[in-house]
């Protein structure tokens, strides 16, 4: 009898330590394996055939004849500053809209947070619900907003208050809305999940012991809120710096964002190898500190202990 | 901690030193009048008057929902009272915030800090006040020598456990010398023997620094041990505020009877009152009762004859002396607790009253046994008569 539910308890167990693996399935199957595909590719010389690269392992009947690998396209991405730039610009870009979306989150996910809790879930549904729509289509519909007949400057120029149409679009400032507006969820979600959570005792702790209201917020709430800001941060910065529907829809010609340039080598000049070799150094980018980063604090963390 | 001992007062050589309530000269040190608070329309505290002494040890006892968190939130300033004054010193504090009460608190969950290290919770009240790094230094070591923690000083507040948080949250209110120190049910967290140990803990604490502390507890052993005063909380208002021998011992009405220790309550009738005696008819005894008094009730009225299990006397044997009740019953039920035992004797009407009696002697076998007659009986003056 006992046995069989040990038997039982052991086959569950089982299953779900399996389970357990199926997100390593999935970043292998979804993430290592394209990834390592593109880091390939980046090594590869253009070819005008298809695929547009060349092998770099030639194989004959008798094994591997010889293993060709070049590293051209990293040398001509140093070489050529017009990329650095546009790195530049585009770790710019997405950290200005990171800070924006941390100024605008913080207060918005502190608000929630401090609601009743029917009133929280309902505000938090609100915080979701755009993300209903299509992503693409949303973006789009700021085009018909900022336009420069767009409804923004077609009211405005009704009222009088402007007699020429602003220039709200085709620039950086529209891509900056564009971030914003679609990122500000993934700044807000977890920093609410961080000050939700958070003991307010803690706060009446600190204004007892003759903390005013801005000293409370500064030497408690937001220290503690770290981890919110740290992650929802993260989740703004990453996919920020790499997007290409916004300065495609919404950017002007001189919003450099390697999103686009990245479509450009791709689709306009055809050069697999060099593209990859731009987002294998994208990736590194954003890895790299954020492996030294981890580092860091794991290192502080055993420290304190 | 020099200078604290200062803050005690004036009148230290009057005979109130010890009893300060009871002086008709002294001016309190907190002053609650008419302080009312509602939420959503229902009262959480009711129109409630209080004086508290410098000094005093001053407990507010009450179950969950009678108001008494919400009132000591009010004395930190972490709630606005609807109506009413507070006032410490005879200055109203009822507007000032609490970074400017002179006033400090000690959560039930202690609030202690986890971004900071033991010294910087400690540190952090006195660094609000803008004190000179020097000083702040002394007085968090000074405080942590008193709350026996010097060698925990660099430690974050996670890895400490239930005790040492209490004392750090000790630390961290004492070490800004209020004049009034609010404990929020102070040993809650603790495991039995250590809320024993520390309970003493604070009386010394408080008796050397001279802060007056009100200790806010559900718990009435804590609230009997600790005290030179209790409140007994319940909806909202005081059922009484004495002694903790008065509470226990006089209790004004069954609410109060009923809260603080165990108590047996008889229904009765006034039958004849004179002289400050007392005849009452009780159904459950089936005989006539006499009991003492003070105030003599109406006759005919219906009156609680309240007695406490260790002022009932039991034995095999019907004791021989006037102004005693004596009733007989029979063992319902008896628990054995080591020091003394607790016997449930059943009186012919139906009635259990409960009966705790020392085990003065050593002896393995029970003297009274399940089923066993007894004769049960009370002085008659250590009953107590209540009303509604």
């Amino acid at each position: 009898m006992s046995g069989s539910i040990t038997k039982a308890g052991d086959k569950r167990l089982g299953w779900l330590r399996r389970s357990l693996l199926a997100p390593y399935v999935w970043l292998l199957v979804f993430f290592l394996a394209p990834f390592i595909i593109i880091l390939k590719i980046s090594f590869a010389d253009p070819l005008v055939a298809l695929p547009p690269f060349t092998a770099l392992m030639d194989w004959s009947a008798t094994g591997l004849q010889k293993i060709q690998v070049t590293f051209d396209n990293y040398l001509f991405l140093f070489e050529d500053s017009f990329y650095a730039t546009i790195y530049l610009s585009s770790i710019k870009i997405a950290a200005v809209a990171t800070v924006l979306c941390l100024l605008l989150g913080y207060p918005m996910a502190y608000f929630i947070a401090r609601q009743r809790p029917g009133r929280r879930n309902l505000l938090l549904l609100a915080v979701i619900l755009p993300f209903w729509i299509s992503f693409l289509l949303r973006v789009y519909a700021w085009v018909g907003l900022l336009n420069n007949r767009g409804i923004i400057n077609n009211a405005l120029m009704a009222l009088g208050i402007i007699d020429q149409p602003l220039p709200l679009i085709y620039n950086d400032f529209a891509v900056y809305i564009g971030i914003v507006y679609s990122y500000l969820p993934f700044m807000i979600l977890p920093l609410y999940a961080s000050l939700e959570r958070m003991d307010l005792d803690l706060h009446d702790a600190a204004a007892d012991l003759g903390a005013k209201r801005w000293q409370v917020f500064v030497d408690v709430t937001l220290p503690l809120s770290a981890p919110g800001i740290l992650a929802g941060c993260l989740l703004v910065f990453i996919p920020a710096i790499g997007e290409f529907i916004i300065p495609a829809l919404l950017g002007g010609s001189d919003t450099l964002m390697i999103g686009r340039i990245l479509w450009d080598e791709f689709f306009v000049n055809r050069d697999w190898p060099v593209a990859s070799a731009v987002a294998v150094v994208l990736l590194l980018i954003l890895v790299l500190p954020m492996m030294w980063f981890q580092r860091l604090e794991s290192r502080q963390a055993s420290g304190s202990a | 901690m020099n200078g604290a001992s200062n803050d005690m007062t004036d009148s230290n050589d009057s005979i109130f030193e010890d009893t300060p309530w009871l002086d008709p000269d002294a001016t309190p040190l907190l002053e609650i009048q008419g302080l009312s608070k509602t939420y959503s329309g229902r009262a959480a505290v009711d129109n409630v008057n209080l004086a508290i002494y410098r000094g005093e040890l001053f407990t507010i006892l009450g179950g969950s929902g009678s108001g008494k968190t919400t009132l000591l939130r009010m004395l930190g300033g972490f709630e606005p009272p609807n109506s009413g004054k507070i006032l410490i010193d005879g200055v109203d504090m009822t507007a000032i915030p609490p970074y400017e009460r002179p006033v400090n608190m000690m959560f039930q969950s202690y609030a202690l800090f986890p971004h900071m290290t033991v010294e910087q919770n400690v540190a952090y009240g006195l660094k609000k006040e803008n004190l000179a790094t020097a000083e702040i230094k002394d007085r968090v070591a000074a405080i942590l020598e008193l709350v026996r923690m010097p060698d925990f000083a660099s430690r974050k507040t996670d890895k400490l456990s239930g005790g040492e948080r209490q004392r750090v949250a000790l630390a961290r209110a004492l070490v800004k010398r209020p004049k009034l120190l609010l404990l929020d049910e102070p040993l809650a967290a603790l495991d039995r023997k250590l809320r024993e140990h520390t309970q003493f803990e604070l009386m010394n604490l408080q008796d050397e620094l001279g802060i007056t502390f009100i200790v806010v507890t559900h718990d009435q052993d804590e609230a009997m041990t600790l005290s030179t005063r209790i409140a007994v909380m319940n909806e909202g208002r005081f059922e009484q505020i004495g002694t903790p021998g008065e509470v226990y011992e006089y209790p004004v009405n069954r609410f109060v009877a009923n809260f603080v220790g165990t108590i047996n309550l008889l229904e009765t009738r006034v039958v004849d009152a004179a002289d400050g005696r007392v005849s009452l008819s009780c159904d459950a005894t089936a005989k006539e009762l006499t009991a003492h008094c003070v105030q003599t009730p109406p006759v005919g009225s219906r009156q609680w004859l309240a007695v406490r299990p260790e002022k009932i006397f039991i034995d095999k044997e019907a004791p021989k002396s006037a102004d005693r009740t004596v009733l007989k019953g029979t063992v319902l039920d008896l628990g054995y607790f080591g020091n003394l035992s607790i016997y449930r004797v059943q009186l012919p009407s139906g009635t259990v009253l409960q009966v705790s009696a020392q085990n003065r002697r050593r002896t393995a076998k029970r003297t009274l046994e399940w089923d066993d007659d007894v004769y049960i009986s009370w002085d008659n003056a250590s009953a107590v008569l209540l009303d509604e």
